[in-house]
C-alpha cells in the first residue's frame, strides 16, 4: 500500500486516503468544436500507459479532497514527486520520462 | 492422547505414535509429519467445529491445549477438485483415493501439572481442503494501525542481534516471530554460544528487549503480508493456544504496520531430499527430527537413517545417539566428508558411508529401510545395500525463507555457491539478515543481525550505524563444502523408479515436472500451474526449489536462467476474522439514515438500499400484498395527498461569482439567464457525451445556487465537479460545499398538497401564480425556517419541503398531521418509480447506463448547444457514433396483454421465433403495474426506436413463454404535463 504525501496536507498518508483519477496533463481542448472526430477521441482516450515514471492525478478522497499530481513509477511503484495543480513540472530522475 | 504444555499439536501426535496423519490428495498414499513449522505440507488440520472452527492449520504450528479437537483436512480435497484435475490423474486414481478414511484427534487434560490426556478416534466423515466454519465466530478481532522506525521480522539469531542494535540507537522496535517463544533454530538444536547453553543467550536478549521501553516484543505473531512502501501486515494470535474459543480476550490482531526500515531475519527451510518413496511416514526433514528430539522431547522412531549433503544435519545423528537411540548409519552425499562433526560422529561409533544417498525408502505404511546407493558409480552397474531404520532423516541444504522479500516484487536470484536462491535487491527500506541472506553459520547470523539491526536504525535516524556487537565464542567447527543434490538418482530412469516426490501437498512427483518438460512447457510459472507444483496451502516451501532444479536439468539449463515462481501474500493463511476486526455486523457496511428513519420504521416500512442509504421501499398495511401496497400509494399521491422522505437527493451548495458560468459548464441547460427564485432541470454529461448525472437546480441569489443530484451519484458528481474546478477551471471564483446531510427533505405531492401545506405555512404565497411550478421560496413551515420547491417527479403538483436536518422530524411529523383529514399517505421508492414511469422520467443508471445520450433518452429539449463555452461532453454529442439513428433509444412498451409485467432487463427481439442467433432489439429498462391506467407499462431502449412507434417487439421469458408488446411513446400519463401546473 502506497504511502502518499499530500502536498496541500504536508503529511505522508496512506493510499485508501486517496483515489488515482488516472494520468495527469489531459489538458482539455480549447476549442472542442474545431476538433476533428479523431482528434477529440485522442483527448477522450489515448493515454501514454509508460512503463517507468508516470505523471498520475490523484484526489485526498478521505482527507482535504484537493486534486494533485504524483509522479510515479509504474514498476517499482516508487513515488518521485508530488506537486500541486499548475506546479513547475519535476523531473525524473535522469530525465527519462517516456 | 496425552501431551505436554509446550507440545504442538504434531509433536504429541508423534509423541502418541501417530505416524500418518493424512491420505495424500492424488494418490491417497499415507503421509506423515515432515516438518516442524510453517513449512509442513501434510499434517493439515481443522481445529474445532461450529462457528469458532478454524481451517487449513498446520499441525506443526497448533500449540496442544486441553480438549484440542482436531481433524485432517487432506482427504477430499481429493474428492473436491478431481473433476477438475481429472487430466492429471493417472488410471487407478479413484480407488486409491478413496481408500482410507479422515482422521481425527482429540486432547484431554487431566490435573494442574499439564499432563493431557486424550482419546483417539476416527470419523468416516469426507472433509474437505478444510471446511467453512458453521454459524458466526463467538470471538472478536482487533485490527490496529501503528508505525515504527524499525520492524524485525524473526526473532532467531540474526533478529534478536539485529533487535538488541537497533534498540539500543533508541529507535522504535517491533520484533515479530511465528513462534510462541523467541530464539527460532536456536530452541530447536543443541548450541552453545559463550560457553553456554544458547537458551542463556536468548533469554538475556529478550530481556534486555522486554526492558527497553520503545521495543515491542510480538511472539505468536506471523509477519504475513509485505507491501509496498513498507506496510506489513502482522497476525498475531492472542489466544489460539489457550483453547478455540475466548470471548473474553481477543482472539487475533491484525496489526497494520507502517515500518521505515525492516529487517527480514526469517530463516531458512531445510530442503528435503528427492527419492524414491520419499513421502513415506517416517521420512523427515533432519532438522525437524531435531527440534522434534530436542525441543518436545519427543523421538519420532527407534533407528535412525540421516542421508544428507552438509555437515549441519550431523548435529541431529549426534542428537539422537546421545537421546541413546540407534543411528543404523550416515549416509553422506558427499565424497570425503571431514571436519569436527563428521568426527565427532565417527568418535560415537556413528557409521559414516560417504559418496552414497538414499535411492529408495523401504515399507509400506511406514519406513521400515532404506535403499542406499552410491551416487557416483562410474562404469559399474551401482550396487545397493538395503539398511534398516524406521526414520529417515533427509538433508539437502537450506532454502532462505524469502517470501517476503519477493512479495513485493523483487524476484528472487540463485546462488551457485549457497545453491539456493537468495532474495533480490529489496532496496533501501529493507535489509536481509541471517539464514535467509545465506548465511551458513551461527556466528555469520549473529554479526549480520548485528549489523542490519544498526543499519536499519542508522537509516531510521538513529544510531551511527556502526555495531557494538561483539561475536561470542561459538563452538562451531569448519564445515565441508555442502553438495547441491536436487534429485537422487534411482537405479531406475525417473518414469520408471518408484514415485520420487517433490511437491507432498499437492502430490507432484519428479516425474511430473520431466514430462512437463518433455512436453513442452519451458516456462517456471507455466510448469507450475500444469504441474500444481508449490499450488498448496504451504505455497511450495519445502518442494519448489527442488522442483526448480530438477526441471532446469529436464531443460538442460541452469537454475538461474530457469528461475522461480514468486510468492505472494500471505506467508501462512490469515484468518478473514483478523481481517475484518471491528468492521463485522453494523460496522461493516455502515448505514445512513434519513432523521425520519425512525418514524418510517415504527409505520412498517421495508427498506431499498440506494447507495448506503436505507429508503422506505413501501409501507405494507396488514394483509397486503407488496403490490396492493403500492397501488394505494400510488392512487393516493394521484387523487388526493401522499408524502415521500426525499432527503437522500444529493444536495450541492454552489457559490461564488462565477456559479452560473460554472454550472453553465457542467450541465447541458443554461443557468445564467435564470432569474433568482427559479428552478431548472438539467443533464450532466461524461465528457464523451453519455449522461452522468440529471437533477434539479436552484438560483437562491445571484450568486448562489442549490443543485440537486441523485441519491447514488451525490459522491461521485460533488468529486467530478470538484475535478474541473480544481484541475481545469481554477480561475472561476466559486465554491461547492456538501450539504445533503444538513437538510430534510420532506415532498408533499398530490391534489392536495396545496391544501395540507396551507396549514403549516403562511409566509409564503401559495397561489398558483405567486408560487409557479419551478420555483423556489423561502419561509416557515410548522414554524420552522423552510426552503419549498415546487418541483415535481411524479408529474402531480407537489411541493418538496425543505428544513435543516434537526427538524426534520418534526415538520415531516406535522405534515402527516395536518394531511390525516385529506388521508395523506406515505409512500416509499416503489411507487415513487411507478409514478415517474408514468410520466416517462428516465432514472439516470436504471434506464440509462453509460452509452446513452441524451438524444438516446429523447432528452434533446433538455441540451442547449449554442452555449458560449460548450459544456463537458458537448462535442461529444457530434461524433459520428452519436448521430446513428439505429442507436438504442428510449420507448415506452405497452404489452398485448395489459396484465402482464415484463421482467426489467427482457430482451426484445423481431419476431416471436426465430433460430439463433436472434438479433437483439433492446431490452426492457423499468417495467411496472401501474394502478392508475390499469395496465402493465415499461420503458425500454430499443435499436432506432424513436422512430419506431406502433411496431410491434416481443419479449422471450425464461419460462419459455414469448410476450409480444408495443412500442409507445414513453409518456403515459397526462403527456401534456397538466396536472403538475395547477
Amino acid at each position: 500500500m502506497l504511502l502518499i504525501r499530500c502536498p496541500y496536507c504536508r503529511e505522508d498518508r496512506s493510499e485508501e486516503e486517496f483515489s488515482c483519477v488516472g494520468e495527469a496533463h489531459i489538458d482539455r481542448p480549447e476549442s472542442p468544436g474545431d476538433l476533428s472526430d479523431s482528434e477529440w477521441g485522442d483527448y477522450l482516450y489515448m493515454r501514454t500507459n509508460p512503463r517507468g515514471p508516470h505523471r498520475e492525478l490523484w484526489v485526498h478522497t478521505a482527507g482535504c479532497r484537493r486534486y494533485f499530481n504524483v509522479l510515479r513509477d509504474t514498476v517499482s511503484y516508487e513515488i518521485l514527486a508530488v506537486y500541486t495543480i499548475g506546479a513547475p513540472l519535476p523531473q525524473p530522475p535522469g530525465g527519462n520520462e517516456s | 492422547m496425552h501431551g505436554f504444555a509446550g507440545d504442538t499439536l504434531a509433536s504429541a501426535l508423534l509423541a502418541n505414535g501417530v505416524t500418518t496423519v493424512a491420505t495424500s490428495f492424488k494418490y491417497g498414499r499415507p503421509r506423515g509429519v515432515v516438518g516442524h513449522g510453517a513449512e509442513e505440507p501434510n499434517a493439515i488440520v481443522q481445529l474445532g467445529r461450529g462457528g469458532a472452527s478454524v481451517p487449513n492449520l498446520r499441525a506443526t504450528q497448533v500449540e496442544l491445549y486441553d480438549g484440542l479437537d482436531a481433524e485432517a483436512c487432506s482427504r477430499s480435497m481429493a474428492q473436491r477438485l478431481v473433476g477438475r484435475l481429472g487430466r492429471f490423474m493417472p488410471a487407478g486414481f479413484y480407488y486409491k483415493t478413496f481408500m482410507g478414511a479422515p482422521q481425527r484427534w482429540t486432547a484431554g487434560i487431566a490435573g494442574p501439572t499439564a499432563l493431557w490426556t486424550a482419546s483417539e478416534h476416527i470419523l468416516r466423515r469426507a472433509t474437505g481442503l478444510g471446511h467453512v466454519p458453521a454459524g458466526d465466530d463467538p470471538d472478536t478481532y482487533d485490527r490496529f494501525n501503528r508505525h515504527c522506525d524499525v520492524l524485525v521480522v524473526g526473532a532467531g539469531p540474526a533478529g534478536l542481534a539485529a533487535a538488541l542494535e537497533a534498540a539500543r540507537s533508541g529507535a522504535r522496535i517491533l520484533i515479530a516471530d511465528e513462534q510462541a517463544e523467541f530464539g527460532g533454530s536456536l530452541l530447536d538444536g543443541s548450541f552453545n554460544i559463550a560457553g553456554q547453553d544458547a537458551s542463556n543467550w536468548v533469554a538475556d536478549a529478550v530481556a534486555e528487549l522486554a526492558a527497553c521501553a520503545d521495543v515491542d516484543l510480538l511472539p505468536r505473531s506471523t509477519v504475513a503480508g509485505y507491501y509496498d512502501h513498507n506496510f506489513l501486515t502482522i497476525l498475531e494470535r492472542r489466544t489460539d493456544h489457550l483453547g478455540l474459543v475466548n470471548p473474553n480476550r481477543t482472539r487475533q490482531r491484525l496489526h497494520r504496520v507502517r515500518a521505515r526500515q525492516v529487517v527480514l531475519a526469517t530463516g531458512a527451510i531445510e530442503r528435503p531430499l528427492v527419492f524414491a518413496n520419499n513421502d513415506r511416514p517416517g521420512v523427515l526433514l533432519a532438522s525437524s527430527v531435531a527440534s522434534y528430539l530436542n525441543r518436545y522431547a519427543v523421538a519420532v522412531g527407534h533407528k535412525l537413517l540421516l542421508c544428507t549433503a552438509n555437515d549441519h544435519a550431523y548435529r541431529t545423528a549426534l542428537d539422537w545417539h546421545r537421546a541413546g537411540r540407534a543411528v543404523a548409519a550416515v549416509v553422506d552425499c558427499r565424497d570425503e566428508p571431514h571436519g569436527g562433526l563428521v568426527d565427532a560422529a565417527r568418535d560415537a561409533g556413528i557409521e559414516v558411508i560417504a559418496g552414497h544417498a538414499v535411492v529408495e525408502a523401504s515399507g509400506k505404511r511406514h519406513v521400515t529401510g532404506a535403499v542406499i546407493a552410491p551416487l557416483d558409480p562410474g562404469t559399474d552397474s551401482p550396487t545397493t545395500r538395503r539398511l534398516d531404520c524406521d526414520v529417515i532423516a533427509c538433508s539437502a541444504g537450506w532454502s532462505p525463507t524469502l517470501h517476503l522479500s519477493s512479495q513485493t516484487g523483487t524476484r528472487p536470484r540463485w546462488n551457485e555457491a549457497a545453491a539456493a536462491f537468495l532474495p533480490g535487491d529489496v532496496g533501501d527500506g529493507a535489509i536481509c539478515a541471517g539464514a535467509v541472506a545465506g548465511s551458513d553459520s551461527l556466528r555469520d547470523c549473529l554479526e549480520q543481525g548485528a549489523l542490519a539491526g544498526a543499519t536499519a536504525a542508522s537509516r531510521a535516524g538513529f544510531g551511527s550505524g556502526r555495531t557494538t556487537f561483539t561475536a561470542p565464542e561459538i563452538d562451531e567447527t569448519p564445515a565441508t563444502p555442502s553438495r547441491p543434490l536436487f534429485l537422487v538418482p534411482h537405479t531406475k530412469p525417473v518414469s520408471r523408479a518408484p514415485k520420487q516426490f517433490v511437491d507432498f501437498q499437492l502430490d507432484v512427483t519428479a516425474a511430473d515436472i520431466e514430462l512437463a518438460a518433455r512436453e513442452g512447457y519451458e516456462s517456471v510459472e507455466h510448469v507450475k500451474r500444469y504441474t500444481a507444483l508449490g499450488f498448496g496451502t504451504d505455497q511450495g516451501k519445502l518442494g519448489n526449489v527442488n522442483g526448480v532444479a530438477i526441471l532446469a536439468d529436464a531443460l538442460g539449463q541452469d537454475v538461474a536462467t530457469t528461475g522461480t515462481t514468486m510468492f505472494r501474500p500471505a506467508y501462512t493463511p490469515v484468518t478473514f476474522g483478523a481481517i475484518a476486526g471491528r468492521d463485522v455486523g453494523e460496522f461493516h457496511d455502515p448505514e445512513r439514515h434519513t432523521p425520519m428513519h425512525a418514524w418510517h420504521e415504527s409505520n412498517g416500512a421495508l427498506w431499498e438500499d440506494v447507495g448506503r442509504w436505507k429508503r422506505p421501499w413501501y409501507y405494507p398495511r396488514p394483509g397486503e400484498t407488496m403490490q396492493d401496497a403500492v397501488n394505494r400509494e400510488c392512487l393516493a399521491a394521484r387523487d388526493a395527498v401522499a408524502v415521500l422522505d426525499a432527503s437522500t437527493l444529493g444536495k450541492i451548495d454552489i457559490q461564488g461569482v462565477d456559479a452560473a458560468e460554472f454550472l453553465d459548464r457542467v450541465y447541458t441547460i443554461g443557468f445564467r439567464k435564470l432569474a433568482v427564485g427559479r428552478c431548472r432541470y438539467g443533464l450532466m454529461l461524461r465528457e464523451d457525451g453519455t449522461i452522468f448525472d440529471d437533477g434539479v437546480t436552484a438560483r437562491l441569489a445571484d450568486n448562489r445556487y442549490l443543485m440537486h443530484t441523485t441519491t447514488g451519484n451525490a459522491e461521485a458528481v460533488f468529486a467530478w465537479l470538484e475535478r474541473w474546478h480544481q484541475t481545469e477551471w481554477p480561475e472561476l471564483d466559486v465554491y461547492l460545499t456538501s450539504v445533503t446531510d444538513q437538510w430534510a427533505t420532506t415532498a408533499i405531492v398530490g391534489p392536495k398538497s396545496r391544501a395540507v401545506l396551507g396549514r403549516l405555512c403562511d409566509d409564503i404565497d401559495l397561489s398558483p401564480d405567486a408560487f409557479r411550478f419551478m420555483d423556489v421560496r423561502e419561509g416557515h413551515v410548522s414554524g420552522i425556517a423552510a426552503r419549498v420547491f415546487r418541483i415535481s417527479f411524479s408529474g402531480e403538483l407537489s411541493f418538496e419541503v425543505n428544513v435543516s436536518a434537526q427538524h426534520g422530524r418534526q415538520v415531516w411529523d406535522a405534515i402527516v398531521e395536518a394531511g390525516a383529514e385529506f388521508g395523506i399517505t406515505p409512500y416509499g421508492t416503489e411507487a415513487m418509480h411507478v409514478l415517474r414511469a408514468e410520466k416517462g422520467f428516465i432514472i439516470v443508471g436504471q434506464d440509462s447506463d453509460t452509452t446513452t445520450t441524451p438524444h438516446d433518452a429523447g432528452m434533446d429539449w433538455a441540451v442547449r448547444r449554442n452555449k458560449p463555452f460548450g459544456f463537458l461532453g458537448d462535442r461529444s454529442l457530434d461524433v459520428s457514433d452519436h448521430r446513428r439513428d439505429d442507436r438504442l433509444q428510449l420507448v415506452g412498451l405497452a404489452t398485448t396483454d395489459a396484465a402482464t409485467v415484463l421482467p426489467e432487463g427482457g430482451q426484445l427481439v423481431d419476431k416471436p421465433e426465430s433460430e439463433p442467433p436472434v438479433p437483439m432489439q433492446g431490452h426492457v429498462t423499468s417495467s411496472y403495474y401501474s394502478a392508475r391506467l390499469g395496465r402493465s407499462i415499461a420503458l425500454a431502449m430499443v435499436k432506432g426506436g424513436a422512430n419506431r412507434l406502433g411496431d410491434t417487439l416481443y419479449c422471450p421469458l425464461t419460462d419459455g413463454r414469448t410476450v409480444s408488446v408495443k412500442i409507445v411513446s414513453p409518456v403515459f400519463y397526462d403527456p401534456d404535463g397538466e396536472r403538475q401546473n395547477v
